[in-house]
C-alpha cells in the first residue's frame, strides 16, 4: 500500500508517464493533455499569487510596525503598490481595460514603471566594465588567452577593425562561429543529457529532495 | 428632331448604365488559366484530428496572385476557408481552433474550392459563389466588375481525421528506448552495489566552505533561484541544491534567504527549506517569511534582491537557476559587498557573467548533477554514469562524422547526420 512519501512519488510517476506517452499519440484524449496541465498550471499560479502578494505587504507591514531600519522604503512600497491597484480597479471600470491610452494606469506603466526598468537594465553597462576589468587581468594563462580573444572579437566587429585590417572581422566571425560555437554546443549537448537525467531521476522517485 | 435626338442619347445612356451595373457577371465555363490549374487537400498527417492541409502548385510567373479558398461540407454549407493568400504561401490549413472547436469535424467529408485572382477578391462576388443557391460547383472564368477570377474544380471529398501515433516522432521513440535502456542498466549497476565515480566539482565542495564562512561572520546565506518558473528544469535542479544547502544552514544554525520571482516557486521553497529544515533535526529555526516573494518583473526582481544584498549584508549567496540579463546586475552586487559566491545556471549566455563575478560557477550540466554530487547516493550516482555513457557515446559520433566528411571523400555520411538530428531531436538541443 502507499502511504507517507509513497503517494506523491508515484503521482510523480504516473503524470510523468502520460505526459511522455501523450507526446507520441496526438489523438484524443492524449494530444491535448498537455494544454490541459498547462491551463491547470495557470490556474493554480494564480491562486499562488495572492500568496505571493500576502508575503511581500506582510514583509513590508512588519518592517513597518516594528519601525526597523529603511522602513520608509516599506511605506514607499504600500504606497506604491495600494495606488496602482486602486488606479487599474478604477480604470478598467471606466474603460473596460486598465490598459486604455487615456488611462491613469497606463500613465503609470510608461511613466514611473518603464523608466525604472530601463534604469536597472541601464545599470548593466557599468557592471559588464566591473566584470570584465577583472576577467581580463592578465593573471594567468588562462585569462590571458581571454584577454587577447575579447581582444580580437571586439576590434573585429566595430570598423577600426576592418581598418586594422581586412582579415580581422573574417578571423572574429571564425572565433564566433568555431570554437565559440563548438564549446557553446558542447555545453548544450551536457545540459540535455543533465535536464534528462533530472527528469529520470524525478519520475523514477530516485530524486525526492522537491518533496516536502 | 434635337429632341428626339436627345431623347435617343439619354435613352442609350440609360440602357449602357443598365447593362453595366456592379453586378455584372460573366461566366466561362471549363476555361482554366494553364492545364492542371487545380488545389489538392489531404488530411494533416499525425495531429490530433480537426485539420485538413490545402496545397496548389501553380507556375511561378503566378506567385504575386492571390487564392482564395472556400469550403463545402456534405450537407451543402459554403463557407470561406482564406481569403487573398499569395500563391507563393503554396498552401494553407484548414483547423479546429479553441475559438472554432467544430470547424473541421472528423469524419465529415468537405470540399475544397479555389479562386485565383489578379487583385484581392471581391466581397460581394464571395458572398455570391457561397450562397447556397449558387454554390460554386461550376469551374471556369468568371469575370465580375471587369476582374477576372479563376475557379477551380472541386477537390474529391477530404476527411480529417485524428492519428493514434505520430509516425514523425519514431526516431524518438527509438532514442527513448535507447536512453532508458542505458539508464536502467546503470541504475541497476548501482543497485547491484558496484562504486561509481563522479568527478570532483569545486563549485560544490565550496558549499560547506561558504555557508560555514557566513556563520562565523553571523550572516545570513541568500538564495536567488533566478527567474524560473517551477516547469523549468534549472528551477527544479535549483531547488534540489537548495534542499542540501538548507540542511546544511540548519546544521550551522543560521539563516538563508530566498528572494522568489515567482510565487509558485517560492511556495515550492518554503516547502523545500522546511522539509529541511525538519531532516536536520531543526525545524524551530525554520521561518517562513524568509523564503518571500519580490515581484515578476524582471529587473524589479533585481533591484528588490540587490537593494536586500545590500541591506542584509549575506556572507553568502547562491545563484542558482534561470538568469537572464538580471544576471550580472545580481554577481556584481554580491561581489560588491564581498559574499562568497556559487552560481550555476544552463542559460550559456550568462555563464560568462557569473565566471567573471563569481567564485565558482557551476557549468549547466554540473548544476543538474549537483543534488547527486551533494547526496552522493549510488543509484543517484548511477544515473550521472549513464548520463557520461550518452555524452561519450555522442563525442565519438561527432568524432567519426568528422573524420569521415574529412577522408572520405564521396562517401555517403548521411547516416551520421540523420543520427545526429535524431538524438537532438531526442535530447531537443
Amino acid at each position: 500500500m502507499l502511504k507517507g512519501k509513497g503517494i506523491p512519488i508515484f503521482i510523480t510517476f504516473l503524470v510523468g508517464m502520460i505526459m511522455i506517452i501523450s507526446f507520441f499519440i496526438p489523438h484524443k484524449p492524449f494530444g491535448d493533455i498537455e494544454k490541459i496541465s498547462l491551463n491547470w498550471y495557470s490556474i493554480i499560479a494564480g491562486f499562488t499569487m495572492l500568496l505571493g502578494v500576502d508575503s511581500l505587504i506582510g514583509m513590508h507591514f512588519r518592517k513597518l510596525k516594528r519601525k526597523d531600519e529603511n522602513w520608509f522604503f516599506s511605506l514607499v512600497l504600500i504606497l506604491g503598490f495600494t495606488a496602482t491597484v486602486v488606479v487599474g480597479i478604477i480604470e478598467t471600470v471606466r474603460f473596460g481595460t486598465a490598459f486604455d491610452d487615456k488611462s491613469y494606469f497606463t500613465y503609470i506603466y510608461n511613466y514611473f514603471i518603464v523608466p525604472l526598468q530601463s534604469t536597472m537594465f541601464s545599470l548593466l553597462a557599468f557592471f559588464i566594465a566591473s566584470a570584465a576589468y577583472r576577467a581580463f587581468r592578465a593573471r594567468n594563462f588562462d585569462a590571458t588567452l581571454l584577454l587577447i580573444t575579447a581582444i580580437i572579437v571586439m576590434l573585429g566587429r566595430v570598423p577600426l577593425g576592418e581598418q586594422i585590417s581586412p582579415y580581422l572581422p573574417k578571423f572574429t566571425e571564425w572565433i564566433m562561429q568555431v570554437p565559440q560555437m563548438a564549446a557553446k554546443r558542447g555545453i548544450g549537448l551536457g545540459i540535455s543529457l543533465g535536464a534528462l537525467g533530472v527528469s529520470i531521476r524525478i519520475i523514477l522517485g530516485i530524486e525526492r529532495s522537491y518533496l516536502s | 428632331m434635337l429632341k428626339r435626338t436627345l431623347l435617343l442619347i439619354v435613352f442609350l445612356i440609360l440602357s449602357i448604365s443598365l447593362f453595366s451595373e456592379n453586378d455584372s457577371l460573366i461566366f466561362l465555363e471549363n476555361q482554366t488559366p494553364f492545364e492542371g490549374f487545380a488545389i489538392t487537400g489531404k488530411d494533416i498527417p499525425n495531429d490530433g484530428g480537426g485539420g485538413i492541409e490545402i496545397e496548389w502548385s501553380f507556375p511561378d510567373s503566378l506567385d504575386n496572385f492571390f487564392l482564395t479558398v472556400l469550403r463545402k461540407d456534405e450537407a451543402g454549407n459554403n463557407s470561406i476557408v482564406a481569403t487573398d493568400l499569395l500563391v507563393s504561401s503554396k498552401q494553407v490549413r484548414d483547423v479546429s481552433s479553441e475559438e472554432d472547436p467544430s470547424r473541421v469535424k472528423d469524419g465529415t467529408k468537405y470540399y475544397y474550392t479555389g479562386i485565383l485572382s489578379k487583385k484581392m477578391v471581391d466581397e460581394d462576388f464571395l458572398n455570391m459563389l457561397i450562397s447556397k443557391e449558387n454554390g460554386y460547383s461550376k469551374n471556369g472564368i468568371y469575370i465580375f466588375n471587369n476582374d477576372t477570377f479563376y475557379v477551380t474544380a472541386e477537390t474529391d471529398a477530404i476527411i480529417s481525421k485524428a492519428s493514434w501515433f505520430n509516425l514523425s516522432r519514431i526516431p524518438v521513440v527509438i532514442s527513448l528506448i535507447l536512453i532508458s535502456f542505458v539508464f536502467l542498466y546503470y541504475l541497476n549497476l548501482a543497485k547491484s552495489g558496484k562504486e561509481l565515480y563522479i568527478r570532483k566539482i569545486n563549485g560544490l565542495d565550496a558549499v560547506e566552505e561558504a555557508v560555514g564562512r557566513s556563520t562565523e561572520m553571523g550572516k545570513p546565506i541568500m538564495y536567488i533561484l533566478g527567474i524560473g518558473y517551477v516547469t523549468d528544469i534549472p528551477t527544479i535542479a535549483g531547488l534540489t541544491i537548495l534542499s542540501r544547502v538548507s540542511k546544511k544552514v540548519a546544521e550551522y544554525e543560521t539563516k538563508i534567504l530566498v528572494p522568489s520571482y515567482d510565487p509558485v516557486v517560492m511556495t515550492t521553497a518554503q516547502e523545500v527549506v522546511k522539509e529541511a529544515f525538519t531532516e536536520a533535526g531543526r525545524p524551530d529555526l525554520y521561518n517562513k517569511n524568509d523564503i518571500m516573494y519580490i515581484t515578476q518583473d524582471q529587473f524589479g526582481y533585481a533591484a528588490g534582491v540587490d537593494g536586500m544584498m545590500m541591506r542584509e549584508k549575506p556572507g553568502a549567496v547562491f545563484l542558482q537557476g534561470l538568469f537572464f540579463a538580471e544576471s550580472l546586475i545580481l554577481a556584481e552586487t554580491g561581489h560588491s559587498i564581498g559574499a562568497i559566491q556559487i552560481s550555476g545556471t544552463t542559460e550559456t549566455a550568462q555563464l560568462p557573467f557569473f565566471v567573471a563575478a563569481c567564485d565558482y560557477t557551476l557549468i549547466g550540466e554540473e548544476m543538474m548533477a549537483a543534488s547527486v554530487y551533494l547526496q552522493k547516493e549510488p543509484m543517484m550516482l548511477g544515473s550521472i554514469a549513464a548520463e557520461d555513457l550518452l555524452k561519450v557515446f555522442i563525442m565519438v559520433l561527432i568524432i567519426v562524422g568528422f573524420v569521415l566528411s574529412i577522408f572520405a571523400y564521396g562517401f555517403n555520411i548521411g547516416i551520421f547526420k540523420n543520427l545526429f538530428d535524431l538524438l537532438a531531436r531526442a535530447l531537443q538541443v
